[in-house]
């Protein structure tokens, strides 16, 4: 296959990003370990941000937009959906890079740990992009790999370690599962492009296969997404990794599992085909969100450790997002969709903020209980300020987008006819403010146990804290990006 | 622009308080609440209403109307303005809070940047509360003052904050999210005929019928059901017998300058909803409930009074006399006459600025004292001539002496009640009501009676001395203000009055 250069000039988001990540590479494996952490720092967030640039200009000059260019023998595609979704990936990572700067300052192998971040986002970036199953695969696997070794990165750390440890069991495991689907619909279509699959579906007589295939993609996503009963790793994995990691699986690696679940049923499994052959996908995605909504902010609502706590409460916001899919077919699709991209975007800020705050108390040598953030306002004003941002934002109060963007979910998912998921995400938003605010409590108002060790200021992690504090509430007035991800998801329904 | 650059300017001032060194917080902080002041006072200047900002055929002052997210079906737009029914309370904001800034130098030891940024941001989101004309926007306004005010009192307050902080926090959210589910479901109830959240909009629908059913109920089982939905959440606000219990507890936790902005203003917030949302938009369910409400309002007259009544504490005393004054509003607002509701807009005005001094006075008395308790303190007349005295004025305002505002608001709330066609048998609530005011001046007096005059006697150690300058500046202010309103109600009836009277006409009141 003989590839032009325009091909490589519209991935230009992705391919920024993997020879950023090879870089870092090649200028660590010059002296390993005596590297220089500002440097490697500012290359990373360097190349992030190039791509961050590009993919925004691509954004809004209408590369791609709206039906898609179509790349590589149709393996890749570049829409707006995709570039929602890089840009999505690209602005956390540059978050988590800007933080690691400080969080990693005692720690050996910088050099690996920024190119993993970097290649981790360049799966992920490619994740938003792949229109074929083998695409969705390869990338899933290059962002889940880089993800692995990075939870696992604090390698003296026996909680870093073991939760590492179990999400790559779970992953190898889930990733067996995926694959073994994708090796179905492709015994039953003949095909791993995404619509071609969708024309060998209305020719199979493999129902039954093709259904065991879908069921097996669907507990894929679920993983990947941190959806229940796919969850158990998110809280190991979160609680054990440097909450830099946690911000980035959290947020970045869940938004870009949830484009592929986007595409790939929309495309390849087409509701009004699939329906017909009694595979009712949107079914168990409703299923699925219900139940994730309500045991991630219940779980959430028992925790002593906050890292625990953030991580199920991350594990209720997936259930959030998965209205996008479980309230398709109700005629408001477009508007669904774009709403659970639209909340995606602001979980990016809001919920990378909060793990970046987790990580400001790592670094002070506290943060497991939420004893240990008692009265912190003293050593961090303006952190302590952002973070009761990004918790009530969660929690949904209109002090940041995270209101506007439940509601925007719940009323397309009210217009769409599935009042009953609105109902049940709005109780769990109720439900949440609960344990977010006991956060706030022990930051403002509880009286601090111990003094804290301030002898050195993370300028790095500080501004990475404001810069998602400043983009979480400046989408309230730029909320109108919301036409943007329902034109982007309109595009690819249609 | 002005309404934008208003609230630009105190949540800038809110952010550079919140950085400054604590040494020059206190300073920079008024100076700073001085620009909205000084904002609003030439808004003042070059005020120009007529009508009420939700009705059709109005002219809106300072309106602003910028289109913002396009949603389907319903836009969200950034819609400001101000009317002779919300400009009062802006200005009742901004004076307040200067004043809130000054009486708090004494008492604000600890973490002191941090509280004055949190008071500067909060009175921008009640700017944004009163001038904002798009319910959604509103509403963010609406919950933004929660946090502060959580915070307020969960961090300097007294010896139970956390308790209080956490009531309120709970008490109020539950209240918005059952009032944002009312008004929605109302919102999506008239369905296509407003294409967004704009109140004015959402208003003319429902006076011209729009309301349909919704899951087998009827438009008017909606309209009832969304009308009981709505006031129970401003209910809470305001707040109403009997949700009005978490009421107490803030405000006596709470240190004395956010006591003098929650009575003074945040209690303010759920009758300006009223008037807005449940006696303007759904005035014909609010005329049908006109005996239920007006029983709850002259009840809760009484009861506060009761309470009031029978506390020990000076601080208490204010708080549940709060109760008491906000029940008048609600007999007003029920009345349907032009007096009636703009009496009680103009009460609305007028309590803000006599409870914020009556707390004010009585926290002069505690920083001095370190006791609000009757039995524990007599005679301070001799030792703090001029707070008591401004105390005494303040009481008296508050029990209505004519030449005081309290009286101008009372007066004509009682006048229009007396009148109310829409509500049955309106002499009879109006006469009970008018007894509240005898209670009032029996709990006032007989606290000042115990604690003010008499022989000197503190059961602290502490030494009594005279208030410093900052202390009594505001108090100073304040008692002048209020006669001012008094003698001259209609440097804001005028304006009120335009806005009111469309209303009355709903109400069949004139």
């Amino acid at each position: 296959m003989v590839t032009d250069a325009g091909t490589w000039i519209a991935l230009a988001p992705v391919v920024v990003l993997a020879v950023t990540s090879f870089a870092l590479f090649l200028l660590d494996s010059v002296n390993p370990g005596k590297t220089n952490n500002g440097l490697l720092a500012g290359l990373s967030l360097a190349g992030v941000l190039g791509s961050l640039a590009v993919t925004v200009w691509y954004f809004f000059t209408g590369v791609g937009r709206p039906e898609g260019l179509s790349l590589l023998g149709d393996q890749v595609i570049v829409d707006g959906m995709s570039l929602f979704f890089t840009f999505i990936v690209t602005s956390v990572a540059a978050l988590v890079v800007l933080a690691s700067y400080d969080y990693l300052h005692d720690q050996p192998h910088k050099g690996e740990f920024y190119s993993l971040i970097v290649l981790a986002a360049t799966g992920m970036a490619l994740m938003a992009n792949a229109n074929s199953l083998m695409t969705v695969f390869i990338s899933l696997e290059l962002a889940s790999l880089s993800s692995y070794a990075l939870v696992a990165f604090l390698k003296h750390n026996r909680g870093s370690v073991e939760g590492g440890l179990k999400y790559f069991l779970i992953g190898a495991l889930s990733s067996a599962i995926f694959v073994y689907g994708i090796s179905l619909v492709y015994a039953t279509t003949g095909s791993l492009q995404l619509g071609a699959v969708a024309a060998g579906i209305e020719e199979t007589e493999n129902v039954g296969i093709l259904g065991v295939g879908t069921l097996m993609l669907v507990g894929g996503f679920a993983y990947k997404t941190a959806s229940v009963p796919f969850h158990f790793w998110a809280p190991e994995a979160y609680e054990g990794a440097p909450a830099p990691v946690s911000a980035f699986i959290s947020s970045a690696s869940k938004a870009a599992g949830f484009v592929i679940a986007f595409r790939v049923f929309v495309e390849a499994f087409p509701l009004d085909v699939v329906a017909g052959l009694g595979i009712d996908w949107v079914l168990i995605f409703q299923v699925l969100a219900v139940v994730t909504m309500l045991v991630g902010n219940f779980a959430a609502a028992l925790q002593e450790n906050v890292k625990r706590m953030l991580a199920y409460s991350s594990v209720g916001h997936a259930g959030y997002v998965l209205i996008g899919l479980a309230a398709l077919g109700g005629g408001n699709d477009a508007a669904v969709m774009g709403a659970a991209m639209m909340h995606l975007l602001v979980y990016g800020f809001m919920n990378t903020g909060a793990f970046l705050f987790i990580a400001l108390a790592e670094y002070r040598g506290v943060g497991r209980t939420f004893e240990d953030y008692n009265g912190m306002w003293r050593q961090s004003p303006i952190a302590c300020a952002a973070v009761t941002v990004f918790l009530f934002s969660l929690a949904g109060l209109p002090i940041g987008g995270g209101f506007l963007s439940k509601y925007v979910l719940f009323t397309a998912a009210i217009g769409a006819g599935y009042w009953w998921l609105a109902a049940v995400g709005a109780l769990a938003s109720a439900l949440s403010l609960f344990y977010y605010s006991r956060l706030v409590k022990a930051i403002w108002i509880e009286d601090p146990i111990r003094e804290l060790d301030v002898s050195r200021q993370p300028v790095g992690l500080y501004a990475a804290i404001v810069a998602a504090a400043v983009m979480t509430v400046a989408l309230i007035p730029a909320f109108p990006v919301v036409d943007l991800a329902q034109a982007a998801a309109g595009a690819l329904l249609a | 622009m002005l309404i934008e650059a208003l609230i630009a300017v105190t949540l800038v001032a809110a952010l550079v308080v919140f950085l400054i060194p604590e040494a020059y917080a206190p300073q920079v902080a008024f100076v700073l609440s001085l620009l909205p002041l000084a904002g609003s006072l030439y808004m003042w200047t070059r005020f120009d209403a007529s009508g009420n900002a939700l009705l059709e055929g109005s002219t809106v002052a300072f309106e602003t109307q910028a289109q913002w997210i396009a949603l389907d079906p319903y836009a969200i737009n950034w819609h400001v303005g101000l009317d002779g029914v919300s400009f009062p309370l802006l200005v009742l904001t901004t004076v307040l809070v200067p004043l809130a800034i000054m009486s708090a130098w004494t008492p604000i030891q600890e973490r002191i940047s941090q509280f004055y940024g949190l008071v500067l941001f909060m009175e921008a989101s009640l700017i944004g509360v009163f001038s904002t004309l798009d319910f959604f926007v509103w509403f963010v306004f609406w919950e933004a003052v929660l946090i502060p005010m959580y915070l307020l009192i969960g961090v300097w307050g007294g010896p139970r904050r956390k308790y209080a902080a956490i009531k309120f926090f709970v008490y109020t959210n539950v209240a918005s999210l059952v009032m944002f589910i009312g008004f929605i479901t109302l919102v999506f109830a008239l369905g296509d005929s407003v294409t967004s959240f704009g109140m004015a909009e959402i208003t003319q629908a429902l006076h011209n019928g729009e309301l349909s059913g919704v899951a087998g109920l009827g438009p008017d089982t909606v309209a009832l059901l969304c009308f009981v939905a709505i006031f129970f959440g401003f209910a809470v606000k305001v707040p109403i017998f009997p949700v009005h219990t978490w009421l107490p507890d803030a405000h006596v936790e709470a240190p004395t300058p956010v006591s003098v902005l929650l009575a003074g203003v945040l209690l303010k917030m759920g009758t300006y909803a009223l008037l807005r949302f449940n006696f303007t938009m759904l005035y014909d369910v609010a005329a049908a409930l006109a005996v239920p409400i007006a029983a709850l309002g002259v009840f809760s007259v009484i009861y506060g009074a009761m309470l009031a009544l029978a506390q020990q504490d000076l601080k208490r005393i204010v708080a549940y006399s709060s109760i008491s004054s906000m029940g008048y509003v609600i007999l007003g607002l029920v009345a349907f006459t032009v007096y009636g509701i703009g009496g009680a807009t103009f009460q609305m005005v007028a309590h803000g600025l006599i409870s914020g001094l009556m707390f004010m006075a009585v926290g002069v008395i505690y920083n001095a004292t370190h006791t609000r308790m009757v039995g524990d303190i007599s005679g301070m007349a001799d030792r703090m001539p001029i707070a008591v005295g401004i105390l005494i004025a303040a009481a008296f305002g508050y029990m209505g002496l004519p030449l005081m505002a309290g009286f101008a608001g009372e007066f004509m709330i009682f006048l229009g009640a007396f009148q109310s066609t829409v509500l049955p048998s309106a002499p009879i609530f109006t006469a009970v009501a008018m007894f509240g005011i005898v209670i009032v001046a029996g709990y006032l007096l007989f606290a000042m009676q115990r604690t003010l005059f008499g022989e000197y006697r503190l059961a602290t150690d502490y030494e009594v001395t005279r208030a410093p300058l900052h202390d009594v500046v505001p108090l100073f202010v304040l008692i002048g203000l209020i006669i001012l309103l008094g003698v001259d109600p209609d440097i804001f009836f005028t304006m009120i009055q335009d806005a009111v009277d469309p209303l009355a006409e709903l109400g069949g009141g004139l």
